[in-house]
């Protein structure tokens, strides 16, 4: 017992430094809509600042990216069809925060919303709840029968899935006379979150955030806690038992087999969870959109957050992160505002068009040059340098 | 049993299909026939590399985008021919497309292993795969730079008349055009792999790299080979698939996903089991479009056709004529 205590007391202040820059970057990002304004006013470097909403477009894809990496750089499964994931959560805040089921009136912790409105209206937070575990529900489905195959099969199923939800979605609105999901058109207006009058006195928590001045950074607020949130459980499920195993079944799925891990339960769990994050994020985004849109769900928003993963590196979360805000911040506002200025400096060349272009580089020369990506996580460095056991590619001169 | 309680059920509705409407019925056929031979020629390709690398090369179906793209171009700019063309004109002018796009795009393709995947041999399978991801889009927004978002079309220089004309079926000049174009290349691809050397090469190094590097096979220069042939087969896929169609830069995604469909089918890595795979996702496709009772439509077919793809990895990975391998396992 004390050896363990005296242990602990000699990694703290290495704990205290390693946790010394999250900490402050959690500080400078809970600040940000304070000093956004005046970054933003500096001469010619401020264009470049993301707008806070921006900045939660930029969160909640982070988000799916870290959601993404749990399958991708965990377990090593290439999900190519992971916006199946967004579109369930998405659908499922459109379900039950808005007006589309007219034929029913139920409500229950909606805030912001008149009573006598027809449709079922539950509150938001019960509804990430509930699109997360959907969304696992999703995951375990498509995972229990296409799981058992290895690689590029595996890529290749998930992506028909990744085709097949957004088109059954642009389809559904027909379904044997019963309207699912309104077709092209989408459901909208979703209601917003918020924590009802009762909580907004005793707590001084926002009652609604669609009637507050504060709307855009309320949720920019909201997607930080759930991206840290996000964050907290890929780290602590890493490290976990099931971590380990994922990582094991990474390196060589035979070994792992042979030493008792087993494939299918542990697959399987990295999918569904992988999902859940996903599902969190659609929904919450939705709310933030106010609208769910089949044309939202297409296949490039999978490669865009895979890309995510493989730039920051995979299985970093770190690296996720980062890797999520660069191309995130790209996509928003980035490539845009580089188009203005090389606009303005006489080249005329729109970014935005070519945007997959772009990325599809990133990926390639980041695959070419530094497969581990920015911030490479130290096990899967070590799995590129010295080879895995798995079976290579093609492998003619080594060994 | 679910399986061929789900044949039966496809059976029946294609025989009540023929007595409603058997016109309708063999000229939605025809057009399958046409439209598997076009996912046949790209199919090729992608079951040529995966049989030799184990790769899903995904850029493959933009490979086939841009090459129809610089065909239109071939054929309109550089011979100009139109529905006023002689026979002559038209036939040379083919043939002389065919060569200049084939060439061409089997260069490409080499080009687009030798920089994208050569340094990839050695990594994690996983490394290839998402580098063909992304060239893949890589190659869909050159098209897009060259061609921008236009559909771009050929003229009608080979008439849209009938061939022949039986009880209400109708096969047109263009329809057969595809054929006549499709069925010597098949033939040319089959000699190929079958009779030359570097055939034999390729055969060898799909099997076991390792042992043909051994007894003396270039394994480098086989695979860059086989790249070209893809290449080669993409871009008469590109031709031909013109003549009926109008194409942008990213009508290879979509067509690229249905040709590989197509190659999983028939049983991946395997050449005849491809054309056979696509001629049945033509067929199906075809029908669920073409024909009018208790068809679902064209806005099931993306459906339909990944349903299948996902069917058939979950319950026979080796595919119709394909062999046990592990991946499916």
């Amino acid at each position: 017992m004390k050896a363990r205590a005296d242990r602990l007391l000699a990694l703290a202040p290495k704990r205290a430094r390693m946790l010394a820059l999250p900490l402050a970057l959690i500080v400078l990002a809970v600040f940000y809509p304070s000093y956004v304004e005046s970054l933003r006013g500096i001469t010619v470097v401020g264009d470049f600042v993301p707008s806070l909403g921006s900045m939660v477009v930029m969160i909640v894809f982070t988000m799916m990216a870290v959601g993404l990496n749990i399958v991708v750089g965990y377990a090593g499964l290439l999900d190519l069809g992971y916006v199946a994931f967004y579109a369930a959560g998405a659908y499922t805040s459109a379900w039950f925060a808005s007006q589309h089921f007219e034929d029913v009136s139920f409500h229950f912790g909606a805030v912001g919303v008149r009573s006598d409105l027809p449709g079922i209206h539950l509150s938001i937070w019960l509804i990430l709840i509930l699109a997360g575990l959907f969304t696992l529900a999703v995951g375990i489905i498509i995972g229990l029968p296409t799981l058992r195959l290895r690689g590029d099969y595996l890529a290749i199923v998930t992506l028909g899935f990744g085709e097949i939800i957004p088109q059954f979605v642009r389809n559904a609105d027909d379904l044997g006379g019963f309207d699912l999901t309104h077709g092209t058109f989408g459901i909208s207006p979703i209601d917003a979150p918020g924590f009802g009058t009762t909580l907004s006195d005793v707590l001084g928590l926002p009652a609604s955030y669609q009637q507050s001045f504060d709307k855009v950074k309320l949720f920019y607020l909201t997607a930080l806690v759930l991206l840290l949130f996000t964050v907290f459980c890929s780290v602590r499920l890493r490290d976990s038992k099931l971590g380990r195993a994922w990582v094991a079944i990474r390196e060589d799925e035979t070994a792992a087999a042979a030493m008792g891990v087993p494939l299918m339960r542990t697959k399987t769990w990295s999918y569904a969870l992988g999902a859940f994050f996903g599902g969190i994020a659609g929904a919450f985004y939705a709310s933030f959109k106010s609208g769910a849109f089949p044309s939202d769900f297409y296949f490039n928003i999978s490669i865009f957050l895979l890309c995510m993963v493989i730039l920051g590196g995979m299985g970093s979360v770190w690296g996720v992160l980062l890797g999520g805000m660069i191309l995130g911040y790209l996509n928003v506002e980035g490539l845009a505002t580089i188009g203005t200025k090389l606009n303005e400096g006489g080249i005329n060349f729109d970014p935005t068009k070519y945007q997959f272009g772009i990325y599809g580089a990133i990926v390639v020369l980041m695959m070419l040059f530094r497969p581990t990506g920015l911030i490479p996580e130290r096990r899967h460095k070590r799995e590129m340098e010295e080879g895995v056991h798995d079976q290579p590619l093609y492998d003619s001169t080594h060994e | 049993m679910v399986g061929w309680v789900l044949i039966g059920l496809l059976v029946f509705w294609l025989v009540v299909n023929v007595i409603k409407e058997p016109g309708e019925f063999f000229n939605v056929a025809l057009i399958g026939l046409t439209n598997g031979a076009v996912y046949g020629l790209v199919a090729l390709g992608y079951t040529l590399v995966y049989g030799i690398l184990q790769l899903i090369n995904f850029a493959h179906g933009d490979v086939f985008a841009l090459s129809g793209l610089f065909a239109s171009t071939v054929i309109i700019s550089l011979f100009g021919l139109d529905e006023s063309s002689g026979v002559l004109v038209i036939v040379g002018g083919m043939l002389a497309t065919l060569v200049i796009v084939m060439v061409l795009f089997s260069g490409v393709n080499a080009l687009i292993e030798l920089v994208a995947y050569r340094r990839l041999r050695h990594a994690p399978r996983l490394a290839p795969l998402i580098t063909a991801v992304g060239m893949s889009f890589i190659v869909q927004n050159v098209s897009l730079a060259i061609y921008d978002v236009n559909y771009r079309d050929v003229p009608n220089f080979i008439p849209r008349t009938d061939v022949f004309s039986i009880a209400g079926v109708h096969y047109t000049w263009n329809k057969l055009a595809v054929l006549m174009i499709t069925i010597p290349v098949l033939a040319l691809l089959t000699w190929f792999v079958t009779s030359t050397r570097q055939g034999k090469a390729m055969r060898a190094v799909a099997q076991d790299p390792e042992a043909s590097a051994i007894v003396g096979v270039n394994v480098n220069r086989t695979i860059s080979v086989t790249f070209a042939i893809a290449g080669a087969l993409a871009g008469s896929a590109g031709i031909v698939y013109l003549l009926q169609f109008n194409m942008r830069y990213d009508t290879g995604f979509e067509l690229g996903l249905i040709a590989f469909t197509a190659a999983v089918l028939g049983g991946i890595g395997n050449l005849s089991g491809a054309v056979l795979g696509a001629l049945v996702i033509g067929f199906i496709q075809a029908f669920n479009e073409g024909l009018s009772w208790n068809a679902p439509g064209s806005d099931w077919t993306r459906s339909i056709v990944f349903g299948l793809l996902i069917l058939i990895l979950v319950f026979r990975p080796e595919g119709l004529l394909g062999e046990r391998t592990p991946e499916g396992a």
